[in-house]
């Protein structure tokens, strides 16, 4: 069971938040008329491609059943530790390598 | 290879079954292989089979970092069927239910497949529905495929709460007799026996740490036991896929994800068939020692933990006490977790690669087990020609973008389908 920091209301039950998903990813933007081909890749790249690392994790998650917020947090996918979590609209503090 | 039989079992016996051979050997790796396999689980030892008995290729290694089996193969819920509504899925599954029937007398090895029927119960009348369309479609595609309503079920399934006031009331379900179960350490141990008899190295406690490139070409894999050489590479290492192909400059579909699976005590055989249920997140059956194996869903975020966390315990067992409300008194045994390769529709990659020589054989979801023949049979195809079976030729790396996904939930693209 882990407990999550929620930015609004503290450290909570896993059981109250829904997973959203990789943090890192930005939607390309594709506005111009002219679509290229390489905008289509960037596209494509941004709804299929994961970089899936086994370590620390920028990821967005969802207070479900609390204030409902959207919020950042970075965890590591082997053992579950959060270091860090913010308001979805900030920048997760960096972090010197291997801490 | 010595043979098993009635004859060599009461020979040892007069012996002291002191004579028996290893089922395989321990060699230190060469210095070259013409095709190099990562990844010495049920799919790989299965690639390294086929590509020695169907395709005459020997001079290959299987590459383990850990022992044979000791990852999803030896985590899982043993459950095969072929119950696909989608044509790639269908004709590929089918096939390797085909294999499955057969295996034990092909690889002279009790892998214990046990036909007992796979039932996945239906909950809502839109429930129904879709399983008669599935249903439908498997009969179409020549594969056997049965609708039980619900006395058929309460008859033959008395442990199930058929009330019109369960927590999921139970409307029918569709039957697949000639799925069942196989003994998972079995699968990897038989195919290992098959391949060392055909001459392929099986080199444990060796870890893959890089890939030898030529330009766009794959030469060869650093590991922790010195670096070797090799024609061609294929990786079948699923939950850490993604690491393997970063290895080789690739970013792929797949997100990794844990899934965890229980087996209660055991107890006298109570439960005939293998018993799904959607709606419950919860697939269950009797193994042969009696204990009741079961799991449900994944834990929906990404891990490489290799253990469940509490929540997913309690959800999948709170789902098997409502369906089966008579083993809510029994006590867990055992619990565990392995890591899966979760890609963007639900679908496995057997597939070529942007690179040279580099084949990839992964993204099972959470449905790899029961595809070890057949996916070992169309990887070792693969590889041996270039170019994939009629079979696997929908499972490729860049369906994706191509928009070919094989999205048998219609979910669209998140890594939760299988």
């Amino acid at each position: 069971m882990m407990l999550i920091p929620c930015p609004w209301c503290g450290e909570r039950s896993e059981n109250e938040f829904t997973y959203i998903g990789d943090a890192r990813r930005k939607r390309p933007d594709t506005s111009a008329l002219e679509v290229s081909d390489a905008t289509l890749q960037a596209h494509s790249d941004y709804v299929f491609l994961r970089d899936n690392p086994k370590g620390w994790h920028q990821e967005y998650w969802q207070h479900t059943s609390g204030c409902r917020a959207h919020f950042k947090v970075e965890r590591n996918v082997v053992d579950h530790r959060i270091r860090a979590s913010v308001k979805a609209d900030e920048e997760l503090p960096t972090f010197p390598e291997g801490r | 290879m010595q043979r098993y039989s009635i004859w060599s079992l009461a020979r040892n016996a007069l012996t002291g079954h002191k004579n028996w051979q290893a089922a395989w050997r321990h060699p230190e790796p060469k210095s070259h292989y013409d095709v190099i396999i990562i990844g010495g689980g049920g799919h790989g030892l299965a690639t390294a089979y086929y590509l020695a008995k169907e395709h005459g290729i020997t001079n290959v290694a299987v590459l383990e970092k850990g022992y044979l089996g000791g990852g999803n193969t030896g985590r899982n819920t043993t459950i095969v069927r072929s119950n696909y509504m989608l044509d790639d899925n269908a004709h590929f599954y089918e096939h390797g239910l085909k294999l499955w029937h057969e295996l034990s007398i092909d690889l002279n090895y009790n892998v214990m497949f046990s036909p007992r029927g796979v039932l996945n119960l239906v909950h809502s009348d839109a429930g129904r529905d879709a399983a008669k369309r599935r249903g439908n479609a498997m009969r179409l595609n020549g594969i056997d495929s049965e609708y039980w309503d619900l006395e058929t079920i309460a008859k033959k399934i008395p442990d199930l709460n058929v009330s019109k006031n369960a927590r999921y009331p139970v409307k029918g379900g569709l039957m697949q007799k000639r799925g069942g179960t196989a003994r998972h350490d079995a699968v990897a141990w038989g195919y290992a026996r098959g391949a060392d008899a055909r001459g392929v190295d099986i080199i444990q406690q060796c870890e893959v740490t890089g890939m030898m490139m030529e330009g766009n070409r794959i030469v060869g894999v650093e590991t922790s036991r010195g670096p070797i050489k090799a024609g061609k590479v294929g990786i079948a290492v699923a939950g850490h896929t993604t690491q393997l192909l970063n290895m080789a400059g690739l970013t792929a579909p797949i997100e990794s994800h844990l899934l965890q699976a229980m087996v209660s005590e055991p107890i006298k055989p109570t439960l005939d068939y293998v018993v799904t249920s959607g709606a419950a997140h919860l697939y269950v059956s009797q193994s042969d020692k009696g204990g009741l194996v079961f799991g449900g869903d994944i834990e929906f975020y990404n891990s490489f933990s290799q253990r469940g966390n509490t929540r997913t315990l309690e959800h999948v067992t709170a789902a098997m006490i409502s369906l089966f409300p008579r083993y809510a008194k029994l006590r867990l045994l055992r619990h565990w977790g392995g890591i899966m390769d979760m890609s963007m529709d639900g679908s496995p990659i057997i597939s070529k690669t942007p690179r040279d020589n580099l084949f990839i054989n992964g993204g099972w979801c959470y449905g790899g087990f029961k595809a070890t023949p057949a996916s070992g049979w169309c990887f070792a195809h693969t590889i041996a020609t270039g170019e994939p079976h009629p079979l696997n030729a929908g499972f490729t790396l860049d369906r994706f973008e191509r928009g070919y996904a094989i999205d048998e939930s219609g979910a669209g693209p998140v890594p939760k389908a299988h």
